[in-house]
């Protein structure tokens, strides 16, 4: 459809010239045509059920009630997890936060759907993906506090490292998936990242290398509708999950507010790699409730009826909502959940502020695997000038 | 009012507005540039007076927004990109080393690339990785293109009007922990030329070389060694590409003493080559070798540590220290 029209469209020189032209090429809006939307869950917390979500509906079919007390508790843990961050950096613990409210859906959903040795590849606002893996959340603090540039070992958990540089890990992803291949194994890859990383030329490139090679990779998209403060629209004229289609392989737009979706949807895509059907690409529409980091000021870009709306569709209230409804979960339940929040937060907060500032040699570490002469000359000085200042502990004196 | 108190980051802002007004052709472009008027709010309020189709919101994509300027540019259009951080201008890094610096001379001189792209640069605000970067000497090292870094408001200002004029590539790196010291502005001034060093401060012992964020703290050295009897002069080269070596030589032979400051990595840096060409130039009036004082072979460490990573006000001492002791 919208290829279509902008070939037609395709600006023939005109004899007319003059300074408006620009204006006048603008492409026309887009249809409203709402793509199609996986959906399992509505925003009032009732199960749907249409043909159209078949294929999907089977991956959680026989979900459990402890599972989706489960996935509830996930989500509202992630949320408190979040919620801490951003108080803690309000209150100079942190340098910075990237929080992730509003998104617990997509992340809890497809981070559950994931296997232990599969490997995920975050970006850097991934909090609750990194939960599902079992990575202590404590660890995704030290960068934001500003005392690592990293903070875990990416094969405890196979969770890598949070990417700062847009795109990029979605190659790294690809790469690793390409390996897994190779290596015959079963397992699979999920990569993360934003609707405004569908911009660079990386997460392109990643899309030909998967599909030519046929890797078993997941690209998941959180199209949280902004980048800092660029809207969708300014990264594509078509609806993101229809790249794919482009590069030859599947795309799938599912409600990222909806965990129950983006677990059938995430598994599918999995599966299919799994089975040696390459790659696949989620689109889980959804919304950054927050300001993109705690140094953004998204009042000057959006207004509050747009974030008004999306509260309504509150992946936390939702699958509350169905909770309740079908019985799955009692009061007990929710109260101790709460307490369980309440400690958590309290963990946090604790762990964060006895955080040790790095030693001053930490400058010189894991610089080389095998060492490098230059360094070790640095280090050295490094240490002799340290070691001048009257004040400060002689080499080798503890502190 | 000609003479205006301006922090740097405004004193840009002006200039691009002032770019603006004085020349359709120019135009602005990056991510958040627009509505936002940037993560630093350099283009505050510019899209707002000259429209989206002179200040552009680009897509999430810096290989893309060089390389349509290079486009654009190629259409008589004189774009002027912002790179968000230091870090993220290596997607982009591809479009301005093969295509950006090489344009001209690959066409015999009969295209030009005046494209001016802005990059704050540099540490000290306590960001997390990529953030906090001094990759100058990356493109310095590229022919084709000038590099430039203000150190002031007044800098900022007409450093800014003559990238914009030059018909070359410019690699235009703000100091991003200084956007918002105030300076004077003198709008109505003439400027020096875009490629000539100044003494920031005049000396008679030693002399102290450094560009955008360094200038401060080797003017609160001078201040210190003042207290000391010690006499620097302070050289602010504000060019990396090319490198003003005539103003550097000769605050040399006066004071036959030269430490050059900078927060990139010491190893193959601006002061290497500073420092090759002073002894060249200058063997038989210098006192002590030049010597150097910046960053680490190291990444950019973690914003905890960066106070002890950059150069500040103690390193600098030291450094004119063991010069004075030769
Ligand atoms: C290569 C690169 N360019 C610019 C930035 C600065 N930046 C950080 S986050 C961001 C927006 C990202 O938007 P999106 O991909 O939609 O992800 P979201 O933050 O919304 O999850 C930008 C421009 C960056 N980190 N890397």
């Amino acid at each position: 459809m919208t290829v279509e029209s902008t070939a037609a469209r395709k600006p023939r020189r005109s004899s007319t010239g003059g300074g408006k032209r620009a204006s006048a090429r603008k492409p026309a809006p887009q249809k409203s045509t709402e793509p199609e939307l996986i959906q399992l869950l509505t925003p009032e917390g009732k199960r749907v059920e249409d043909a159209k979500n078949a294929v999907y509906d089977a991956y959680v079919a026989d979900i459990t009630a402890e599972e989706l007390r489960g996935l509830y508790r996930d989500m509202v843990l992630t949320r408190r997890f979040d919620a801490e961050a951003t108080a803690l950096q309000r209150q100079g613990e942190l340098g910075l936060w990237a929080s992730l409210l509003g998104q617990e859906a997509a992340q809890i959903g497809s981070g559950r759907a994931t296997r232990d040795d599969d490997y995920v590849f975050p970006t850097y606002r991934e909090h609750g993906v990194a939960w599902c893996r079992g990575v202590d959340p404590t660890n995704l603090l030290g960068m934001f506090r500003g005392v690592n540039n990293g903070g875990w070992d990416p094969n405890s958990n196979n969770f890598h490292l949070y990417t700062i540089v847009i795109g990029s890990q979605t190659l790294h992803a690809t790469g690793y998936a390409m390996g897994v291949a190779k290596d015959g194994a079963d397992s699979a890859v999920i990569a993360y990242f934003g609707d405004g990383a569908s911009s660079q030329g990386d997460v392109a490139e990643s899309f030909t290398f998967s599909a030519v090679y046929n890797a078993p990779v997941v690209f998941f998209c959180q199209n949280n509708q902004w980048a800092i403060s660029e809207p969708t629209e300014k990264q594509t004229r078509v609806p993101l999950y229809q790249r794919a289609q482009g590069f030859g392989f599947p795309g799938v737009r599912v409600d990222g507010n909806d965990v129950l979706a983006c677990l059938a949807v995430t598994k599918w895509a999995l599966e299919r790699a799994r089975n040696g059907e390459g790659p696949a690409l989620i689109e889980a529409f959804t919304y950054r409730m927050g300001a993109h980091t705690t140094s953004d000021d998204p009042t000057k870009y959006r207004n509050d009826d747009e974030r008004v709306a999306w509260e309504a569709k509150d992946p936390i209230l939702r699958l509350r909502a169905y909770l309740e409804s079908e019985g799955h979960a009692d009061e007990g339940f929710f109260a101790e959940l709460d307490d369980e929040s309440e400690a958590l937060g309290k963990r946090v907060r604790e762990v964060v502020r006895a955080m040790p500032d790095p030693d001053l040699m930490a400058i010189f570490e894991n610089i080389y695997a095998d060492g490098h002469a230059l360094v070790d000359e640095e280090r050295a000085q490094f240490a002799a000038y340290q070691a001048s200042f009257a004040d400060a502990p002689a080499a080798g004196e503890v502190k | 009012m000609a003479v205006q108190k301006l922090p740097i980051a405004k004193a840009i802002n002006e200039s691009l507005r002032t770019a603006l007004e004085n020349d359709p052709k120019v135009l602005i472009m990056g991510e958040d540039v627009g509505k936002l008027g940037g993560v630093f709010r350099v283009t505050d309020g510019l899209q707002k007076d000259f429209g989206e189709e002179r200040v552009i919101d680009t897509p999430l994509a810096e290989s893309g927004i060089v390389g349509t300027a290079i486009g654009l540019a190629l259409r008589g259009y004189r774009p002027v990109v912002e790179i968000q951080f230091d870090g993220f201008v290596f997607p982009a890094y591809d479009q301005i080393v093969t295509q950006l610096a090489k344009m001209h001379a690959r066409a015999l001189g009969k295209i030009k690339m005046p494209v001016v792209i802005r990059i704050p640069y540099g540490g000290g605000i306590g960001a997390v990785e990529h953030h906090s970067e001094s990759p100058e000497t990356l493109f310095a090292h590229v022919a084709g293109l000038k590099v430039v870094s203000p150190s002031n408001s007044a800098d900022a200002y007409w450093m800014m009007q003559q990238a914009i004029q030059s018909d070359d590539p410019v690699i235009f790196f703000e100091p991003k922990r200084r956007y918002w010291d105030k300076g004077e502005v003198d709008k109505e001034a003439i400027p020096g030329p875009l490629h000539k060093a100044t003494v920031a401060r005049e000396g008679t012992d030693l002399t102290l070389a450094a560009y955008g964020p360094m200038v401060k703290v080797c003017l609160e050295a001078a201040a210190a060694a003042e207290e000391e009897g010690k006499s620097l002069e302070v050289v602010d080269l504000r060019s990396m590409s090319p490198v003003d070596f005539d103003s550097v030589q000769a605050s040399v032979e006066k004071t036959r003493r030269l430490v050059v400051v900078h927060e990139a990595p010491v190893f193959l840096g601006t002061g290497a080559e500073i420092a090759a060409r002073i002894t060249e130039r200058c063997f038989y009036h210098l006192e002590a070798p030049v010597l150097r004082v910046g960053g680490y072979h190291a990444p950019y460490p973690p914003a905890r540590l960066e106070e002890e990573y950059l150069p500040g006000l103690d390193r600098v001492l030291d450094a004119v220290d063991r010069s004075l002791a030769y």
